[in-house]
């Protein structure tokens, strides 16, 4: 059960869940420095039957399963990147919470920084083009008003 | 009876909604007093109508009344009186009762409170704040009958969703739908706007108010849903990045940049286009928060098969409404008046960075949010986006916006200088770079990511003091001139001083809450005890009991530190036999600078509880800088130049009697 759940519940798609319990103490690895990098690691795959929770996060069966595979292949010398790629030829990319950068996920990784560098070109732009006299005064129209009035003329 | 009494009001407020959403726009453009002037009455009635309505809908699931079929879904006669209540919003038909609801209310409010606008221009805004409210009884009445009753009459109902038991229901939904519908008022005025071809300083003036109600109310209605899914869900995370929750935070990214950009268009007459757009989208993004994600369509693409009508309807309304705005605007932007120019170095400057920046960061959560579904569509590849990405993207693009928040209130409008804020700011510059040396001089292994995010809170904290003290003659003139000064200072200062500096701590919370948690899982056994940032925590054992509607296992915890006596904790677990569900009850013990958090796991079978334990540090200070963010803004709101009760037709002398602005 994750927030999605709480929110979505409170937004009424009403699923019900048992309550959240996620990596268990029997699932550990003796071995500090590799369970270390089992949590990491499970906090980057996703819960394939859940609604959108690492499998760190949740108590589904599956979440179970997949915590002791990924330990087993660690056990077994794989490296990270070797566990990923394990687990992505069996479930696909859905696996991974942290997308990798592939033709399918361009626009996802490269819309932000371009939204920004482009707003930002934009606005240079403007800015160069609409350069500030620094002659003019640019009152608006309220500093007008109070102008005028502090100089006691006639509106 | 009483059922159809509710029943009838709210297709009689769909029907004043339909009439007020026609005649004040034709007697606008007719020029006829007596149509436009019938917007108002028909905003009261059609909030006192809808009210009815709800209230007829509250009275049946306190009684219990499981002839209506939603009180039988969603109530149990067991269910404490608290969540017979609060349960009214808790389902899909109470929560879109919810939003009508406030969506009159802010109608009736500007029919109360704008007398002094416009005759026209309230007119305009009322009429199409009333075309929403009638896509939106339109949808109720035809898909989501909160009304809809069941015969023969069940016994007893299936209960609310156990995790939603909680005082969180009571105030959550509430504030958060304050905030997205209040969204609903600044659109309405936008459209209003462009219809009338004006977008001055005055109706900044008018919009201001309203934009900053709705956004403290988000703000507040968030952070209560991120606190509620903290101590609810029994882990210690309270912020996930699910769809759910972006769904929130991109109408707040989006009217956070609205506020400022209408300060812009109030103080200086610019950014009138960029600001009426603005407000367009937020209530967008509010449309699209509420009803997108309510109808499964992110969960799932087939959610949509489930109930067609529904989603087809809900797809309509958002297109009609952003679509709608959005060709308004194409059609009528350009012919608004050109904003007063201003150096890139200005108070504008800053503010339209910053809009700039929060617009990129809405705009990554977006992608990030609602891509998976677009590559299913097109490259039939499923995607999962999750927090590492944010991480990766939207964290980024907001750090520059923190250091550019402080800088930003010292700058001039119109043209400022960065060498001179710079001087201003330099104890706040001194600050921000000596902390986090401190941190990694103490804490070696401190990650670089958290030693910049020390720098920002330490600059957004000290900054804002810094600009007081500068502001008032601090160490300049004496104490007491000083003080006098602060007193005097408006309250829109105290105000953005108020939220920027919730920010600091904000962000403080959030990053050092992030890079030093500490976490231990274990079973435990009576009289077993682990050790958690300094504490023994001792397992005492189990008890069980039943209460109202549910099983609790309720274990006894004592906390123990040196030089203090043991402190009992009792973290829980519930079972709701009518919902067949679990919930976990967390014990939370705080002091303000950190949390030990406790959640009670399964057992083993054999005598054994599993326990996580979280120490947590400064994880508080997330909500008190969101709610120190939220009372900046009602800080501001008190501002006399800002009140929602707008003085009527601005004299002249009253620009002159208005406080120079600093």
């Amino acid at each position: 059960m994750t927030v999605r759940l709480l929110f979505a519940a409170v937004l009424l798609v009403m699923i019900m869940g048992p309550s959240v319990q996620a990596v268990e103490p029997s699932e550990r690895l003796a071995d500090p420095a590799l369970e270390a990098r089992a949590r990491i690691l499970s906090k980057e795959l996703r819960c394939l039957v859940c609604q959108n929770q690492s499998i760190d996060e949740s108590n589904a069966d599956l979440a179970h399963d997949l915590r002791l595979l990924l330990r087993q292949r660690l056990v077994a010398g794989d490296s990270d990147h070797q566990v990923l790629d394990y687990l992505t030829a069996r479930y696909g990319v859905f696996v991974l919470l942290d997308p990798p950068f592939t033709p399918v996920t361009w626009v996802l990784w490269l819309a932000p920084p371009l939204l920004v560098l482009g707003g930002g070109a934009l606005l240079l732009l403007r800015a160069w083009r609409r350069r500030l006299d620094p002659g003019t005064p640019g009152l608006t129209q309220d500093e007008n008003a109070r102008a005028a009035l502090l100089l006691g003329e006639p509106r | 009876m009483l059922v159809e009494i509710g029943h009838f009001a709210l297709v009689l407020a769909m029907l004043v909604a339909l009439v007020q959403g026609i005649v004040p726009l034709v007697g606008a453009s007719a020029r006829s007093r007596a149509l436009m002037d019938l917007a108002p009455p028909a905003a009261l009635l059609q909030f006192g109508l809808v009210a009815l309505a709800f209230a007829v809908f509250m009275h049946a699931h306190i009684v219990s009344d499981f002839s209506v079929r939603n009180v039988f879904e969603n109530s149990h006669t067991a269910k404490p009186m608290l969540y017979k209540v609060t349960g009214v919003w808790g389902s899909h038909e109470g929560s879109m009762m919810l939003w009508v609801f406030m969506l009159t209310l802010f109608g009736g409010l500007v029919a109360g409170l704008g007398r002094a606008l416009p005759a026209s221009l309230r007119a305009r805004t009322l009429a199409i704040q009333s075309l929403l409210g009638f896509g939106t009884l339109l949808f109720i009445i035809a898909t989501s009958n909160p009304f809809d009753r069941l015969f023969p009459v069940p016994a007893d109902g299936r209960d609310l969703n156990p995790l939603l038991q909680d005082p969180g229901l009571a105030f959550h939904p509430p504030f958060l739908y304050f905030g997205y519908v209040g969204f609903s008022i600044t659109y309405s005025f936008a459209i209003a706007a462009l219809i009338e071809g004006r977008v001055g300083a005055q109706w900044a003036r008018w919009v201001r108010p309203w934009a900053l109600s709705a956004w403290c109310g988000l703000t507040i209605g968030i952070a209560m849903g991120s606190w509620w899914a903290y101590y609810v869900l029994g882990w210690g995370g309270w912020w996930y990045w699910d769809p759910v929750e972006n769904a929130s935070f991109m109408p707040w990214l989006l009217g956070t940049a609205l506020l400022h950009s209408a300060a812009a268009v109030e103080k200086r007459e610019t950014l009138q286009r960029w600001t009426v757009l603005l407000a367009i989208l937020t209530f967008g993004m509010s449309l699209i928060g509420t009803f997108l994600v309510r109808s499964g369509v992110l969960t799932s693409v087939h959610s949509f098969a489930v109930d067609p009508t529904r989603g087809v309807f809900i797809l309509v309304l958002i297109a009609l409404v952003i679509g709608g705005g959005l060709l308004l605007y194409a059609l009528r932007a350009p012919g608004l008046e050109t904003g007063n120019p201003f150096a890139p170095v200005s108070r504008e400057g800053a503010l339209v960075f910053n809009n700039l920046l929060l617009s990129a960061g809405m705009a990554t959560v977006f992608i990030g949010t609602f891509y998976p579904l677009f590559a299913e569509v097109w490259s039939g590849v499923k995607l999962s986006v999750g927090p590492q990405y944010f991480d990766a993207t939207f964290v980024p693009i907001l750090m520059p916006a923190i250091v550019a928040m402080v800088i930003g209130p010292v700058l001039a409008w119109r043209r400022g200088h960065l060498a001179a804020a710079a001087r201003r700011l330099a104890p706040a510059l001194v600050g921000a770079l000596l902390a986090p040396l401190l941190v990694a001089i103490f804490i070696r292994t401190a990650p670089p990511a958290a030693l910049a995010g020390v720098a920002l809170a330490v600059w957004a904290m000290l900054g804002v003091l810094t600009d007081l003290a500068d502001r008032s003659g601090f160490v300049r003139l004496p104490l007491s001139d000083t003080w006098r000064r602060l007193r005097h200072l408006p309250r829109g200062i105290w105000g953005y001083a108020t939220a920027h500096f919730g920010v600091g701590v904000l962000i403080a919370g959030i990053v050092v809450s992030t890079a030093w948690r500490s976490e231990r899982i274990e079973t435990m056994r009576a009289g077993d005890s682990l050790e958690i940032a300094g504490r023994i925590l001792r397992f005492v054992g189990v008890t069980e009991a039943n209460v109202a509607n549910y099983h609790v296992e309720r274990a006894r915890i004592l906390v123990e530190r040196p030089g203090a006596s043991p402190m009992p904790l009792y973290p829980e677990r519930r079972w709701y036999p009518v919902a067949r569900s679990q919930t976990t009850n967390t014990a939370i013990a705080t002091n303000g600078f950190g949390d030990l958090y406790l959640a009670l796991g399964d057992p083993d079978g054999q005598g054994g509880w599993v326990l996580r334990a979280y120490y947590n540090p400064l994880v508080p200070w997330i909500w008190f800088g969101a709610i120190l963010a939220a009372l900046g803004g009602l800080v501001s709101l008190s501002d006399r130049r800002l009140r929602i009760r707008m003085p009527a037709a601005r004299a002249p002398v009253s620009v002159a009697a208005r406080p120079v602005d600093s």
